[in-house]
């Protein structure tokens, strides 16, 4: 992974606010290193005890029920406000008021709402924001960071003529404006329709092709599959982190799923008999086998199951997707706190 | 980062942009002083030319009074709105998320404030002075274009304005609600009106040395007014709802 530069992704000149070596955009540093951060509201918390690293062009999913503290530890990473405790160092600063600028002029966070100013025009939006950045060369970068959204022509229009997807647009160009070293992205596709969704999504992996550090909160869950080099599941305290399948292995024993036209008399006695399989549980489909080896185990159980004279439909590895896993997780809080 | 004029440029030129695509805006700024101009020039026009000095300059001053209600009413509402209505239209957490020190976000609303409350105040006391000179009896229009009562208006104008779009803002920062912010900036836009009406009616001598302290106590106040409204502007509160 490198730390290429947003502006770099967009065909343009290295941000005001630092280009790529002042940012540390060096490939063996974090983009975000959070140890041990806790926010809390009074007696409610946030997020507790929150620890994990980003490193320069990876895409970080941060999945999460409603209320699990996704928004508020981007907001807190983002310097709008102060942690309870634990330290975070952000584009290879310190996370503290007295760097709160500094921090701020080298990410971008895109709310989950657009916030843009619907009577101004998207150019009058974006040129606002340029300022507020200080940037040069404002008008290439805004004809950038809009042709990187592919809203190009409708720069004059007022914001408050644009669709739900057209002001997500426009807001992620405002995002990419100041050539982020960490982009983050709070829940893009909230409220979108498919079509407008599979266009943020489109965007989005284009920006991961070209190498920004992008931290996606998000409880679409196939969206953080499609899109994510890692994912960490919060809720309120960091529940697991780590690639999609190291996930679904951590979670999940690996298994057969084996359909046949008609229910065994003996399944006990037939899937004991195969030395591969570890147990079996009857399942309205037919049998989920736990096995170690599906590649050596499925040839055993295929001719164990033709020697019993069973009709069968199909045996496949079982798939546990993304979401899978974010509801055992879920599902384990919720029993933990009945308990 | 020291204090960023172009930050504070941004800010106020978005402000303004946000006037003329809603016109509507300053057209309802303007409406009230155009109704305030009417009652004053109504006064002057109906006292009679051989009225006494005393009663002649109790009427002139409460013309004037009218002309210095103009600057301290006519930006509360503009800037009641300025942090609350940013909060309020989704649009204060984008804001908040750039390098922008709260210093300059505050000097850039109070700017985009006071040039339509200035100028319009000006305007309008300039259209009470042609009413005076083309309409008025001489001895009446003599008595207003008198030296103290123009240099007055002229310096207290922007002075006011600058007490009233503090208050504003101060109480935008704190409000969880746009009409609340409102009504209460109105009120609170008062109190130097009404020592200045307390000098205009002579319960406070006016003379130039209380004038001149009047304006320099209201100097230090809008001198110093960004950095008190800085002090309050609680960035936490403001985007997540809660007390720190």
């Amino acid at each position: 992974m490198t730390g290429e530069p947003a502006a770099q992704a967009l065909g343009g000149a290295s941000s005001a606010a630092g280009g790529a070596s002042s940012r540390g955009g060096a490939p063996d540093r974090s983009a975000l290193v959070v140890e041990h951060l806790t926010k809390c509201f009074g007696d409610r918390v946030a997020f507790d005890d929150v620890s994990f690293e980003v490193g320069y062009g990876e895409v970080f999913g941060f999945l999460g029920p409603n209320g699990a503290g996704k928004t508020t530890t981007v907001r807190t990473l983002g310097t709008l406000i102060a942690p309870t405790s634990g330290s975070a160092t952000v584009a290879g600063i310190p996370l503290g008021a007295e760097n709160g600028p500094a921090i701020r002029a080298r990410i971008s966070i895109m709310p989950e709402s657009p916030g843009l100013y619907l009577r101004l025009t998207v150019m009058e939006n974006l040129q606002c924001f340029a300022g507020l950045y200080e940037l040069d060369d404002v008008r290439g970068r805004i004809e950038r960071a809009l042709r990187a959204v592919n809203v190009v022509d409708r720069a004059g229009d007022p914001c408050g003529s644009l669709s739900k997807g057209l002001r997500q647009r426009v807001a992620l160009a405002r995002a990419l404006l100041n050539d982020p070293a960490v982009l983050f992205l709070d829940e893009p596709t909230s409220g979108l329709d498919p079509v407008a969704t599979r266009e943020v999504h489109e965007l989005i992996a284009t920006l991961r092709e070209r190498g920004v550090t992008i931290f996606l909160t998000t409880h679409r869950l196939e969206e953080a599959e499609r899109l994510c080099d890692r994912v960490a599941i919060l809720n309120t305290t960091l529940r697991l982190i780590g690639r999609p399948e190291e996930l679904r292995a951590q979670l999940f024993r690996r298994s057969l799923d084996v359909r046949i036209r008609t229910p065994l008399d003996d399944p006990q006695a037939l899937f004991g008999a195969v030395g591969e399989v570890e147990g079996w549980e009857r399942v309205p489909s037919g049998y989920t086998l736990a096995v170690s080896a599906p590649d050596i185990a499925a040839p055993a159980v295929a001719r164990a199951l033709v020697g019993a004279g069973a009709e069968i439909l199909s045996i496949a590895e079982s798939r546990h997707s993304l979401e899978d896993v974010y509801l055992e997780l879920i599902d384990e809080d919720v029993e933990a706190r009945r308990r | 980062m020291s204090f960023s004029r172009t930050r504070v440029a941004a800010i106020a030129v978005k402000e303004l942009r946000d006037y003329r695509h809603n016109r509507f805006v300053i057209g309802t700024m303007a409406f009230l002083p155009l109704i305030f101009v009417a009652a004053p020039v109504v006064q002057l026009l109906t006292v009679s030319a051989s009225v006494g000095s005393s009663k002649l300059d109790s009427r002139v001053g409460l013309s004037l009074l009218y002309m210095l209600l103009i600057p301290a009413i006519v930006p509360s509402t503009l800037a009641a709105y300025s942090v609350v209505g940013e909060r309020e239209q989704g649009t204060l957490e984008p804001i908040l998320i750039t390098p922008i020190r709260r210093e300059e976000f505050l000097v850039g609303k109070a700017l985009a404030v006071a040039a339509p409350t200035i100028t319009i105040a000006y305007a309008i006391f300039g259209i009470f002075l042609a009413a005076a000179a083309l309409l008025a009896n001489h001895v009446i229009a003599s008595a207003v274009f008198a030296g103290s009562h123009v240099l007055v208006q002229l310096l207290f104008t922007p002075l006011l304005a600058g007490w009233s779009i503090w208050v504003g803002i101060a109480i935008s920062a704190r409000s969880s609600d746009v009409r609340v912010a409102q009504q209460l900036s109105v009120l609170a836009s008062l109190p130097p009106l009404g020592i200045v009406a307390l000098m205009q009616f002579k319960v406070i001598t006016p003379s130039t040395g209380v004038a001149l302290a009047l304006a320099a106590a209201l100097l230090i106040v809008d001198a110093l007014g960004w950095r008190a409204v800085a002090a309050i502007f609680d960035r936490e509160r403001l985007i997540t709802g809660t007390r720190t």
